[in-house]
């Protein structure tokens, strides 16, 4: 425990954290102190003046700035005398000095912390008679954030956070005196994956983002607290809507998981929900066509041919895919009606590109995203985090350079956090097995030390596809070897993974993690066995696995041989654009319930908006279904699942609704032991072997994606970086490829045409093809390629 | 006028060649480095604190105190400043150019007693003649094996590096010299907890010390102590160095002995006001401190603490000599517009209030003033550094927007009324004044009213 100290704040004595800044103190102890450059979560800088305090010192009283003295014992402190309100009512005169005053048409104005503290303590009027500073504004610095430096001061809050949160300074102050400015370098826009968190934290109307400006005024939204739904992570943020219109998102400080910060992904993915083509009602094919029909018609259609199939082959001639976009209620209704109403064994909501189901759900030693902080040694084996995972590449970055754990990354190219690396390997995709085993014997003694600590967090995963899924379960058993101290944190993409996991969807998984002796078919098997007529029907919810996985052939040829598919979707994807029915689905932030994150925490998220038309929550979906099939299940709200759920998993034992409301906690995170643990890997050092080709592949994810939810997102859509091949400037000369080129890829699967991108970030002899990019998927995870420059 | 010359000695007796190695080792040079070699860091401390040699930059701390200072982590650095960039100060710049072997002695003293192996020399980037000169005389150090590994044949290293500096004025501040020597923006860094002599030059204990400071130290150790602080009878020791120069018929630096006052500074060593005018004002340290006029000060000794009683400060020995027709509105607003124009941007009241208080003045001077303006400009000043007193209660990070409100305190103190003449008369009528308008016309609020507050007792 951290020593107390004790400090009188205006006559009154406060016991304080020893080593606590003042403001901070002085805030937690009832006493505000007024700032604009101090954020909690980033080193004060002292800059706007706005926190002077005065202190007695042995020389007499001294002002001092708040946010840069720490607290002493005996510190006597006067946050409001007549000199500090001198000091408060300057700074403030000076701040205002040059600022435009456009309040009635700037974003900020009824939330601004300049508005609320020049009312509080600013001298009311301004006494500058001269000309205002003027510059052009707004200017564009990135393709979602727009910065007008007339109403900047100066705080560095935004150049702080990009520099010292997200690592990608891109942003700067230049010139000096009145005449710095907050700016881009040139021809370097602010293509940061976290520029929205500027905005957020932009005490002025400086930074706005293009999806909310001249939206709204503040004053007018309905704001509802939520979790994040494009990261694993779910981080906590807040909705504002006003009109039935969700308008933007902002981070939650909290502990737990984000610390208030949120991807671009996050912040602004929410557009999907008003796209134009949102289906707001059943589509039923008939003679080719999708025709729209009322309910009760596509409930009828669809249970009558679903009855039809149980009867003449049973219920486990259907398969049942998806369940990870929704909430543990859809999750758990939809196992339900898989396995009750339907009565198949079939059921599986990863895609065919996930680590083991167990493995995901079940580790016994799973990390918490706050032991991060705690570890002495971090590793991170597994997707590049900034690409996928950006909420625990903001923790992980933080925990390597503020916290200065050890950082090992081991992955096939550069990534987000090999600045802040101790140790960065990299190795040729399809090489996981071999490094794995050349560490495992001594060979790599700096890793191995590394390792060798009291506390390791081991974050598994995908590194590249042509590792498979195997690899990341024996990185984690080597990790446990060497350190009795280790907890892991094995990764999965898709938004609810580990909440359909934990009610069941998964072949070998029933709900609440138990174990079923004589497991299903999972994803890949079910489209295979559709292609051979085994399974004759596919209920689809919230999936698109021709869309979402990295060799989508048997997918393609599963969902054309099947005799009858019934997808539950917000949108027409690839995978359902040949189904026979489709059923429109709620999004979220218009439908209520819970969801689990990937360290197990369960948190709420919470409706703001209805659904558009027709469209429904999948577990209402699934329980009309069910009754037209005549097996209602007998859930009549979301509320409802959740208790039986906690009455079902013994994981969520009590995790009901109420608990779970925002204003209390941080979520709850759910126990492993509830239900089947996972705690032996042997550890396997056999796998797939480097090819020894002249290009390996590298096929992997970024954070903007060809996702159905990215490309219905008008500001996120174009920043997707298309179908490119990622080359080394070293490798380009031999291929006779320039930046831009078009070169043509081919596989032992496919071929396409990509747009040659030189990265140095991509070592020599690799090529690194984002899979989640249109065209990509034709080339499958194969990782031997040949390349030719078609121009 | 008894008191012999100490760090100019050598260029006044040898006006040629006094920057050459030659001349250098022929005068006594390198023989106290060579000494100091034997020395412990505890010795050399305890000499130059004995010495009361006090620094030369403006601040007047005791040299040998700083050192004590120094943080027991290393490797710790040695940071020379001559980044001498104060309007009026020129005293560096020669020490530089004539003697730039007796700094570089100067500075293996220095790095011995603080146990430093790699120095550098920060010099303001438009002194490219004495940079040349220095870096010169560096090459020629390390030739003889008195700079690199082992000098003077002894196991001790030391590396001296010369940088230049990119032409701001606030890199002289230390911290903002550390940056932009590591390479940062030049903005003076918070104090507490970044003193140098704790956390410095890549955040290890650095010393920084100015050019003249360390010129002295040969001499403190060829001399002893004892005989260097006997050179003067009050606190201040030794000689000391200023830049003379205004309305005065012989400019220049000169070397002196404590105990003179003003006005045989001014009258005397300067050769009295050109044309026999009368002397209106001076600044006695540098553009940042508060000015002095004769009524009150001419008979002021010239020492550290008779200038602080006084409210000033000798800073860094910058006297600037204004006679009876120069327009105190027409100099304070230069000096204002020299520290707005150098505010490095980092703090609120500095970047805006400096700004702020030239529009203020070139208004008044250009006849656009109003009565309350000097209220105004006094209570904006206020902002920057509460009650305008010196040393200064500043708002800010570092000195400098107090240093900017001095002018405004001396037009406040003691030129009231030819503000007031600015105001009625719409202008200045001092001669040189502008006939046309650079102010553009007033916009805004037409209130008369400048002060909010009660009114200010008169301090």
């Amino acid at each position: 425990m951290t020593d107390l100290v004790h400090v009188t704040i205006n006559g009154t004595q406060h016991e304080v954290p020893a080593g606590e800044l003042l403001i901070k103190a002085a805030q937690d102890n009832g006493t505000y102190i007024p700032r604009f450059c101090w954020h909690e979560r980033m080193n004060p800088v002292g800059m706007c003046r706005m926190c002077l305090v005065e202190i007695e010192t042995p020389r007499g009283p001294m002002m001092v700035t708040a946010c840069t003295n720490p607290v002493s014992d005996g510190m006597v402190v006067d946050t409001e005398n007549a000199e500090v309100k001198k000091a408060q009512e300057a700074i403030l005169e000076f701040l205002l000095a040059n600022h435009p005053l456009d309040c009635p048409v700037c974003d900020k104005g009824g939330e601004c912390p300049l508005q609320d503290q020049a009312m509080a303590y600013g001298p009311g009027e301004s006494r500058f008679v001269e000309i205002k500073r003027h510059y052009e504004k707004p200017i564009p610095i990135s393709d979602l954030v727009l910065l007008d430096r007339e109403r900047c001061i100066l705080c560095a809050r935004c150049t702080r956070f990009s520099d010292e949160i997200s690592g990608d300074p891109l942003i700067e102050f230049k010139d000096r005196g009145n005449a710095t400015e907050v700016n881009t370098f040139p021809e370097l826009p602010f293509s940061s994956y976290f520029s929205g968190n500027t905005v957020q934290i932009c005490p002025v109307g400086a930074l706005t983002a293009k999806p909310y400006r001249f939206r709204a005024r503040p004053w007018d939204l309905q704001k509802v607290e939520s979790s994040g739904m494009f990261d694993t992570a779910h981080p906590r943020l807040e909705i504002h809507a006003s009109q039935n219109e969700i308008l933007r998102y902002t981070g939650v400080d909290n502990d737990a998981t984000n610390h208030g910060w949120l991807s671009d992904k996050d912040r602004f993915g929410f557009e999907y929900l008003r796209a134009p083509d949102r289906l707001t009602k059943p589509l039923v094919r008939r003679d080719g066509e999708f025709v729209e029909v009322e309910w009760p018609e596509a409930l009828d259609i669809a249970a009558g041919r679903l009855e039809l199939i149980i009867d003449e082959d049973g219920g486990s001639a259907i398969g049942v895919i998806g369940g990870a976009n929704g909430t543990n209620e859809d999750a758990y209704a939809l196992s339900r009606f898989a396995r009750d109403v339907i009565g198949t064994p079939h059921v599986d909501s990863r895609m065919d590109d996930a680590l083991a189901s167990h493995f995901l759900a079940a580790t016994v030693d799973r990390a918490l995203i706050s032991d991060i902080d705690e570890a002495d040694t971090i590793v991170v084996w597994g997707p590049d985090l900034k690409e996928e995972h950006p909420t625990l590449y903001l923790r992980v970055r933080r925990a390597a350079q503020e916290l200065g754990k050890t950082l090992v990354v081991v992955h096939p190219r550069a990534t987000g956090l090999d600045d802040r690396a101790t140790i960065k390997a990299t190795y040729r995709p399809g090489g996981g097995f071999e490094l794995l085993d050349e560490i495992a014997e001594g060979d790599h003694p700096e890793i191995s030390e590394a390792l060798s600590v009291d506390k390791v967090v081991a974050i598994v995963g995908i590194a590249s596809h042509a590792d498979g899924p195997q690899l990341a379960e024996s990185v984690a058993a080597l990790v446990r070897q060497k350190s009795s101290g280790t907890k892991i944190l094995p990764l999965n993409g898709r938004a609810n993974t580990f909440g359909a996991l934990d009610m069941g969807l998964a072949p070998d998984l029933g709900p609440g993690r138990l174990n079923i002796e004589s497991p299903g078919m999972s994803t890949a098997e079910m489209m295979e066995a559709l292609d051979s007529g085994e399974l004759r029907a596919l209920v689809m919810v919230g999936a698109d696995p021709i869309g979402n996985i990295p060799d989508p052939r048997s997918a393609i040829n599963g969902l054309d041989a099947a005799e009858y598919v019934i997808s539950i979707d917000l949108f027409v994807n690839e995978s359902n654009l040949n189904a026979d029915l489709i059923l429109p689905a709620s999004g979220f932030g218009e439908k209520e319930g819970t969801v689990t994150n990937v360290e197990g925490r369960v948190q709420k998220v919470n409706v703001v908006r209805p659904s558009p038309g027709a469209a429904r929550d999948d577990w209402e979906i699934l329980e009309d279904l069910s009754r037209h099939m005549g097996k209602g299940m007998g859930f009549s709200s979301s509320e409802t699942i959740a208790k039986q759920i906690s009455e079902t998993a013994p994981a969520y034992s009590g995790v009901t609704h109420d608990l779970l409301e925002w204003d209390e906690r941080d979520g709850v995170v759910v126990p492993i032991d509830g239900g089947q643990s996972f705690d032996h890997i042997p550890v396997a050092l056999e796998g797939p072997k480097a090819p020894g080709a002249q290009f390996t592949l590298h096929s992997a994810r970024v954070l903007y994606d060809d996702g159905v939810r990215v490309r219905h997102c008008a500001s996120l859509a174009p920043l997707a970086r298309g179908p490119v091949v990622q080359v080394n400037p070293q490798d380009a000369p031999g291929l006779g490829a320039q930046d831009g080129s078009s070169v043509k890829v081919t596989t032992g699967h496919g071929t396409g045409e990509f747009t040659a991108v030189l990265d140095p970030d991509t070592p020599s002899g690799v090529v690194f093809i984002p899979f989640d990019q249109p065209g990509a998927r034709s080339l499958g995870t194969d990782p031997v390629v040949r390349l030719k420059v078609v121009n | 006028m008894s008191t012999p010359l100490i760090v100019t000695k050598r260029m006044v007796d040898h006006p040629s060649d006094s920057h050459t190695l030659e001349r250098y080792e022929e005068t006594g040079g390198y023989v106290e480095a060579k000494r100091a070699l034997g020395l412990t860091r505890d010795e050399l401390v305890e000499e130059v604190k004995a010495s009361g040699l006090l620094g030369r930059g403006g601040a007047a701390f005791s040299a040998g105190l700083k050192w004590s200072f120094l943080a027991p982590a290393r490797p710790s650095y040695l940071v020379i400043n001559g980044d001498e960039s104060e309007p009026g100060t020129f005293k560096d710049r020669q020490l530089l150019e004539r003697d730039p072997h007796q700094m570089i002695e100067g500075i293996i003293i220095t790095a011995i007693a603080n146990e430093v192996h790699h120095a550098f020399v920060y010099i303001r980037g438009e002194y490219p003649k004495p940079a040349r000169r220095v870096q010169t005389a560096v090459d020629e150090a390390y030739a003889n094996g008195y700079l690199g590994k082992g000098i003077f044949g002894s196991d001790y290293d030391l590396e001296l590096t010369v940088h230049l500096g990119g032409g701001a004025y606030i890199c002289g501040e230390e911290t903002a010299l550390i940056n932009s020597l590591e390479g940062q923006r030049g903005e003076p860094r918070l104090k507490p907890p970044y003193f140098p002599a704790a956390k410095g030059l890549y955040m290890m204990p650095t010393i920084v010390n100015n050019v003249e400071t360390v010129s002295n130290l040969p001499h403190i150790l060829a001399m002893g102590s004892d005989d260097y602080a006997s050179l003067s009878d009050n606190a201040d020791t030794g000689t000391f160095m200023m830049s003379l120069s205004g309305h005065v018929n012989r400019p220049g630096n000169y070397e002196l002995p404590h105990g003179i006052t003003w006005r045989d500074l001014i009258y005397d060593i300067g050769g009295g006001i050109t044309g026999d005018k009368e002397l209106k004002a001076w600044i006695p340290g540098g553009a940042s401190a508060p000015w002095f006029v004769p009524e009150e000060h001419l008979d002021l000794e010239i020492s550290k603490d008779a200038t602080a009683a006084a409210g000033s400060m000798l800073g860094s020995g910058a006297v600037i000599v204004m006679d009876e027709d120069t327009c105190m509105v027409r100099a304070a607003e230069r000096v204002v517009r020299f520290f707005a124009h150098e505010s490095c941007g980092q703090c609120t009241p500095c970047r805006e209030g400096t700004t702020w208080l030239e529009m203020i003045l070139r208004r008044i001077e250009e006849g656009q003033g109003r009565a309350v303006d000097l209220d105004l400009a006094v209570d904006v000043s206020d902002g920057i550094s509460i009650g305008l007193g010196w040393p200064p209660k500043m708002t800010t990070i570092c000195p400098l927007g107090p240093s900017a409100v001095s002018p405004i305190k001396a037009l406040k103190d003691y030129f009231i009324d030819e503000v007031d003449r600015h105001v009625a008369e719409g202008g200045c009528w001092f001669p040189g004044a502008k006939k046309t308008l650079n102010t553009p016309v007033l916009v805004g609020s037409p209130t008369t009213r400048a002060s909010r507050s009660a009114p200010r007792a008169e301090s």
